[in-house]
């Protein structure tokens, strides 16, 4: 089965989705990624969904459950790059991912956590990138 | 059956064809056809000319009854024709009837002319002829609705691509103004072109400005939420503007929660917008050129 990789920007976790989700794979990533937010002792996590082209509400709701773990584990989550087509068919949905941070892009969207982090009271173990 | 193949109406069309016609214009004129002056007094005749005719040619089919039957085509061809050329010029659909309505006279009095005093002949005839005006007479009012129709659909389509621009108002920000009343159809359209031009400008705020919308009930604020919430799940904000008095009182009245930074005027949004980007207007008095 395919993995998604989470790759490690400093004290940022990036994960990139550039195949199309299935269910299994959703649960997998949830698994991996708060697995990782622990041991790296990560205080951002960034998913770039911009090649993603067909979001369900199962997806859906995987991105609002990782903001949330996230946030439980003192990491702050941004999604970057959500497609027109696929903003369109969440809000009919009924899912605004209220609880989800969003940027345009990766830059915007590490700008925004950087700011988040700030806001908090900055990291402990705050390493520059 | 039989009293049907027997109604004079054919021939009586054939061989009185320009006393017809005379008779029909006078009739015209009286009603009033001509008084508004969209349709000159040629052109009436020329239509009545070429109806009568194509008239005389489906009658001479026999099927006085029956104007579907390829006999008629000619006859409806001309009906189309005057109809639609009458709704393009904005006549009313009793004005555009009334010019096939108003051949019952001058038709009647020929049949009365001709029935030489015999009532059961004159009644047969009476009925086969209003038979065959009120067809025709419907046909006209259908073919001008559906013309009608065509150019209503074709203004609605030119309006949904009017009235859905998106302008880049200043790096980063973009500004859709909003014309007229949303329905789904166009908040889809606008959503769509907003989303698109967010990603083509990389644009981090938007500012939807309604000043131009007449009212703000449940579904349009609905609508906005959605475009707002999509706009938002790309990592764009969204401001919306142009709340006149009204409309704001409106919202409260229908226990409306926008969720989103609401300004009076588009210039207070984008000095909010300007202020979001950490960017200024300012004041250079050495820049203004000399009077």
């Amino acid at each position: 089965m395919a993995e998604i990789p989470v790759l490690k920007i400093g004290d940022c976790l990036l994960v990139s989705i550039q195949i199309d989700m299935h269910d299994r794979l959703a649960m997998a990533l949830q698994d991996d990624l708060t697995r990782r937010i622990v041991a790296d002792r990560a205080r951002g996590v960034m998913i770039d969904i911009s090649a993603l082209e067909i979001v369900d509400s199962f997806i859906g709701r995987m991105l609002n459950n990782i903001a949330a773990m996230s946030r439980v584990l003192d990491a702050v989550t941004v999604v970057v790059g959500m497609r027109p087509a696929v903003a369109i068919t969440l809000v009919e949905l009924g899912l605004s991912l209220t609880g989800v941070r969003t940027a345009l892009n990766v830059d915007k969207g590490l700008a925004l956590i950087r700011q988040a982090i700030d806001e908090q009271g900055g990291s402990f173990a705050r390493r520059s990138l | 059956m039989e009293a049907k193949s027997m109604t004079a109406i054919p021939r009586l069309l054939a061989g009185n064809e320009q006393a017809l016609l005379d008779a029909w214009l006078d009739s015209q004129r009286k009603s009033g056809t001509l008084r508004s002056g969209q349709i000159s007094e040629a052109q009436l005749g020329n239509d009545s000319r070429r109806l009568l005719a194509a008239l005389s040619e489906g009658a001479a089919s026999g099927k006085v009854d029956d104007i579907a039957t390829p006999a008629w085509d000619h006859a409806r061809n001309v009906l189309e024709e005057v109809s639609r050329s009458r709704a393009a010029l904005g006549l009313s659909p009793s004005e555009t009837a009334t010019f096939v309505f108003s051949l019952k006279e001058p038709l009647f009095e020929l049949l009365r002319r001709t029935a030489n005093g015999d009532p059961e002949r004159l009644a047969h005839e009476m009925w086969t002829a209003t038979l065959l005006i009120d067809k025709l007479g419907l046909y006209t009012i259908e073919t001008f609705v559906n013309s009608r129709d065509a150019v209503i659909l074709r203004q609605q389509q030119e309006l949904l691509e009017l009235s859905t621009p998106v302008v880049r108002l200043w790096e980063g920000i973009l500004v859709l103004p909003l014309i007229g009343t949303l329905d789904s159809a166009r908040t889809q359209t606008v959503m769509e072109s907003l989303l698109e031009e967010i990603v083509a400008e990389g644009a981090e705020i938007a500012i939807i400005d309604i000043t131009g919308v007449p009212t703000v009930d449940t579904l349009v604020a609905q609508h906005l939420i959605k475009t707002v919430a999509a706009a938002r799940l790309m990592g764009a904000d969204c401001i919306i503007s142009g709340i006149r008095p009204q409309i704001a009182q409106t919202i409260v009245h229908l226990g409306l929660e926008l969720g989103v930074i609401s300004k009076a005027t588009m210039a207070d949004a984008f000095a909010l917008a300007l202020r979001r980007l950490g960017k200024a207007v300012t004041e250079n008095p050495r820049l203004r050129p000399e009077q």
